[in-house]
């Protein structure tokens, strides 16, 4: 097993000399090494000041998502999105680009629209986090998911739960948006296939019924 | 004899109108499970550790600290000691684990030695006499091939063409089988001419094409009153499918596979992987509900899908999942070979075209790649073209969309405008005194060339090049042409009516989000004459009857003929059991809106429950397929043409391009869904303006490496890039009865050219290559001022 703390550099024919990956940039360096036990934070002195420091290894993590609570042991460098897929099994919002550029991963926390796969789980702890599969309310569908069937807004689908969020979170924001507003606040969200300007008469059509 | 033939339009409830995709609820709704979404009992996670150099012979892997970390379960080399790698992202060693984390630091646990050897990774033109002339080939020149899917017949065309190096040996030939090679390509490799005095030359990155000429170029470009000269180019783009490629994989026992894989040919798959993991295939089931993206990358299960199997099974048969990272996507999964061209075209001085020269390059990875198809829709008398191929180590390329179109419209459109501008001519007018030379596609390019002028308001917006300027800001509009062929595929299905009423269609297709699932039940809702919501869609599944892969625009002409057919065997099968209960001859019976009565009488009839009801206690079933010659008549066809036109703002301070309109006129025969058929276009429009402006595979050649392997770098269009758009389908008479087309290429191959040649009547200067970012512009502006 390697610890980076011993022997921070790797040699030159190794494939991690590319670069450094987004997970080590994210994690605390120097605790890299998985210890397969659970442990709570330990305390240390921080600039005179008591603070928690969780890991190495995996700790016990609570959540509160579309109003249920979820618990699960994970390591501290674990995203938000990969707890969600992985261990709750919340697949609709999407690992596509896995760092911020993208959308498909958008959930809402604190009714906030973040990219969940550059939130790491520990720190989503205990706050409201929404996901796409609440949204549907007693079987029926959100008036902004109703207007993407409408509009034929999404063609494979994978960045469409992201898109739904971030239009919802958007409308929320912005009920009587102009075009100029649904060009600059959705430019967040990437789509392959080309379903922007059906997304669009979406957004339009739930904004002149929702007002 | 049933009559099999489409409907006609008063004859059709559902063909034809627009219907609102049926997955869509799923897919708002997060509920549509895509193979990355797959969560199987004890999965495991792999990862897999990637050559970092473009060319480099493995040295030594030592896996050892890897494999006693504790979670990781399974340590697989996938290119040993000894392996030759030809570009960076190479698959070397996969691990699995019991979660992510664990599997990544096992990645970094692993030590490889690489010996670094010289490579190429750019496309720039070829230096002078460095092309080598095709020659005999080498077994590795043969494996490049099978790398970069040269279709079999081709390779056995070129495998008798050129002949060998060296006699290939069993080993070799049992390689390439384990490749993908077909018995074909093996059987020419074993009877091919030999010739060894080749051997001792280097190959060269630069392989020449036989020149191909068509009447008297020389004399034509000689003769011709004005002849215009330019330099045009699409460089190599990415498929950045938004679902990476990769599957999930586990053995039911040590004989049977079952995997989850993210694919456009679920029916072709088995085929694919039996050879390599030594079993049959009817021993692999794959199933797929729903795909993110594919655009021609997925129709294989690749390395990494043969190694999640191995993976799997030295895990104890646990499943595996290994789904590609974001970068691994850009660099390995996918990329549409490039295309550059010195052309010389000329006319009369009326405008009409007399020669065609060209001088092409273009890299697809480490196969080199063919010449695109120019000049392109027009078929111009006078022709000459020669053609470099580039092998390079970008890694493999793979069929995109409209495969070699989008470069030969960029190609040809451009040159053919530029010889407008200097006719001084309205391309709209000057392309329409050529349609001549689109011979059978003439009416209808020149149907839709008028409905696009309108709908583009052309008259008022064309100007002669480079007037089209105020404020700082240039405005120009641009017209390109495209065609396809798309004739549907093989595909087969089976619709079974039960005694209680219910319906079941089942195929082996699947729907890429081009609208298949909607289409399917439209054509069988419409045949029986029962709602959509009646029938139930089982696709995505080998357990299902066969359907071909989803490329080449071939799955509606396949998908809908089969459903038609079986569709109207079993709708006259009921009526014949409940003819007699009506006391009439079945061919008396219709069914409409789910009640079976008698024609002209709907007082004789019977609910669909209770028709049904008299098939007595089995299900009746019905095999659909397409094609099938004993049911004539084919219901699909092949052969479409689009126009497109763009127009264009461009910022002359900073270079900025801003698409502000486009439109796209197409036909593809009988439209089945005009709604998802819109979208299709909407979509090509959108990606076009995203690689028109945008997309770049951009290689380093100091480390070998894409540099943009992201999608902050490798840009994507976004929805503040998109412009009004404006779309129109081609439909009823003259268009409805040549039966169903394809639709997913044809619209993606206009919008570069379209809007390259709406940037060149902006400012009055050709930005010779795609992508048109600022700094391009800039150059181009800056050299017409000097010039």
């Amino acid at each position: 097993m390697r610890d980076d703390g011993e022997n921070p550099k790797v040699p030159d024919d190794n494939l991690e000399s590319a670069g450094v990956s987004r997970r080590d940039f994210l994690k605390i360096s120097g605790i890299s090494v998985a210890v397969p036990l659970v442990a709570g934070p330990k305390m240390v002195m921080a600039a005179g000041e008591e603070v928690p420091v969780y890991g190495p290894g995996k700790v016990p993590l609570e959540f509160a998502i579309n109003g249920k609570n979820y618990k699960a042991n994970l390591e501290p460098r674990v995203t938000l999105l990969d707890a969600l897929r992985d261990q709750f099994e919340l697949t609709g919002a999407k690992r596509v680009c896995d760092r911020a550029e993208c959308g498909a991963c958008t959930v809402l926390v604190d009714n906030k629209p973040v990219y969940a796969c550059s939130v790491l789980a520990i720190e989503a702890q205990h706050k409201p986090i929404t996901t796409i599969e609440s949204l549907m309310q007693g079987g029926n569908l959100h008036p902004v998911q109703q207007a993407f069937v409408e509009n034929d807004a999404s063609q494979c689908g994978f960045c469409t739960p992201g898109f739904v969020v971030s239009c919802k979170a958007f409308l929320d924001k912005h009920p009587h948006p102009t075009p100029e507003d649904i060009r600059r606040g959705l430019s967040g969200n990437l789509c392959r296939c080309g379903t922007y300007d059906a997304i669009r008469k979406a957004i339009a059509q739930v904004a002149q019924k929702g007002a | 004899m049933p009559d099999y033939a489409w409907p006609d339009a008063q004859h059709r409830t559902l063909i034809g109108t627009r219907v609102t995709r049926v997955d869509s609820p799923a897919k708002v709704s997060g509920q549509a499970k895509y193979t990355y979404d797959v969560h199987r009992a004890g999965m495991l996670y792999g990862k897999v550790l990637r050559c970092p150099y473009a060319h480099a012979k493995v040295v030594s892997i030592d896996t050892s600290a890897a494999e006693k970390m504790p979670g990781v379960k399974a340590v697989h080399i996938v290119q040993g000691p000894g392996s030759n790698i030809h570009w960076a992202g190479d698959d070397i060693v996969a691990v699995a684990a019991v979660d992510e984390p664990t599997a990544e630091d096992a990645i970094r646990a692993i030590t490889v030695k690489f010996q670094q050897l010289p490579y190429l990774v750019s496309d720039a033109e070829p230096p002078k006499g460095s092309a080598q002339e095709e020659g005999p080939l080498s077994i590795d020149a043969i494996d490049d091939m099978l790398d970069n899917q040269v279709p079999a017949n081709q390779m056995v065309s070129i495998i008798q063409r050129d002949g060998l190096i060296k006699q290939g040996s069993e080993d070799e030939l049992k390689m390439l089988k384990a490749d993908g090679a077909s018995d074909a390509v093996l059987e020419a490799i074993r009877v091919a001419t030999i010739h060894p005095e080749a051997s001792s030359k280097p190959p060269s990155n630069y392989q020449k094409a036989a020149a191909q000429t068509v009447g008297d170029p020389d004399k034509a470009l000689a003769e011709a009153e004005v002849v215009s000269e330019g330099l045009y180019g699409i460089p190599v783009i990415t498929h950045c499918c938004l679902e990476s490629h990769g599957s999930i994989s586990e053995w039911i026992d040590q004989e049977h596979l079952f995997t989850h894989i993210s694919t456009q040919n679920v029916s072709g798959i088995p085929g694919q992987l039996a050879e390599p993991l030594k079993i049959p295939a009817t021993n692999i089931r794959v199933h797929q509900d729903h795909i993110g993206g594919g655009f021609g990358s997925k129709f294989s299960p690749d390395r990494w899908g043969v190694f999640t199997a191995e993976v799997s099974k030295k895990a104890g048969g646990k499943p595996v999942r290994i789904m590609l990272e974001r970068d691994t996507e850009l660099k390995v999964a996918g990329a549409r070979p490039s295309a550059y061209a010195r052309v010389k075209v000329a006319a009369k001085k009326d405008g009409t075209v007399v020669a065609w020269q060209s001088n092409s390059w273009g890299t697809g990875g480490p196969g080199g790649g063919g010449m695109p198809p120019i000049p392109y829709v027009f078929n111009i008398p006078n022709q000459r073209q020669e053609h470099t191929a580039i092998r390079n180590n970008i890694g493999p390329a793979r069929a995109w969309r409209a495969p070699n179109h989008p470069q030969a419209a960029v190609l040809t459109m451009c040159a053919l405008d530029d010889l407008a501008a200097k006719l001084n001519l309205d391309p709209v007018e000057f392309f329409g005194k050529n349609l001549n030379l689109t011979k059978q596609r003439e009416h209808t390019y020149r149907e839709e060339l008028g409905i696009a002028s309108e709908l583009m308001g052309w008259k008022q917006k064309w100007h002669p090049r480079g007037e089209g300027a105020s404020d700082g800001m240039a405005r120009g509009v641009g017209v390109s042409f495209h065609t396809w062929g798309g004739r549907g595929h093989a595909s087969d299905c089976d619709l079974t009516i039960h005694p209680d009423g219910s319906v079941d269609l089942k195929m082996g297709t699947q729907d890429l989000g081009t609208g298949t699932r909607t289409c399917i039940l439209m054509v069988a809702a419409d045949t029986l004459g029962i709602p959509m919501d009646a029938i139930q869609l089982q696709i995505g599944d080998t357990t299902y009857p066969p359907s071909g892969g989803s490329g080449g625009s071939t799955t509606i002409g396949g998908v809908s003929s089969s459903t038609r057919r079986a569709a109207v065997d079993a709708r006259d099968a009921l009526f014949a059991k409940v003819a007699p209960a009506l006391n009439v001859q079945p061919d008396q019976l219709e069914c409409v809106n789910g009640k079976v009565s008698v024609k002209g009488d709907s007082s004789r009839s019977f609910s669909w429950k209770e028709a049904c009801s008299k098939l007595g206690a089995m299900p009746l079933t019905i095999r659909g397929k397409n094609p099938d010659r004993s049911k004539a008549l084919d219901l699909t066809n092949s052969g479409v043409g689009g126009v497109q036109m763009a127009e264009v703002e461009v910022d002359a301070d900073t270079g900025v391009v801003k698409v502000k309109k486009m439109v796209a006129v197409q036909d593809c025969g009988l439209v089945i869904d005009l709604k998802t058929a819109e979208s299709q276009c909407y979509g090509a429009l959108i990606m076009g303006i995203s690689y028109a402006l945008f997309e770049e595979k951009v290689m380093d050649s100091a480390t070998g490496r894409m540099l943009n392997a992201d999608m902050q770098f490798y840009r994507l269009a976004g929805l503040n890039d998109i412009p009004e758009l404006v779309v129109h389908m081609m439909t009823g008479q003259g268009y409805d009865e040549r039966g169903v087309i394809g639709l997913g290429e044809p619209p993606v191959i206009s919008p570069g050219a379209a809007i390259s040649n709406a940037v060149a009547n902006a400012i009055g200067v050709r930005v010779p290559f795609l992508p048109l970012t600022p700094d391009r512009v800039l150059t181009a502006l800056e050299q017409k001022v000097g010039a």
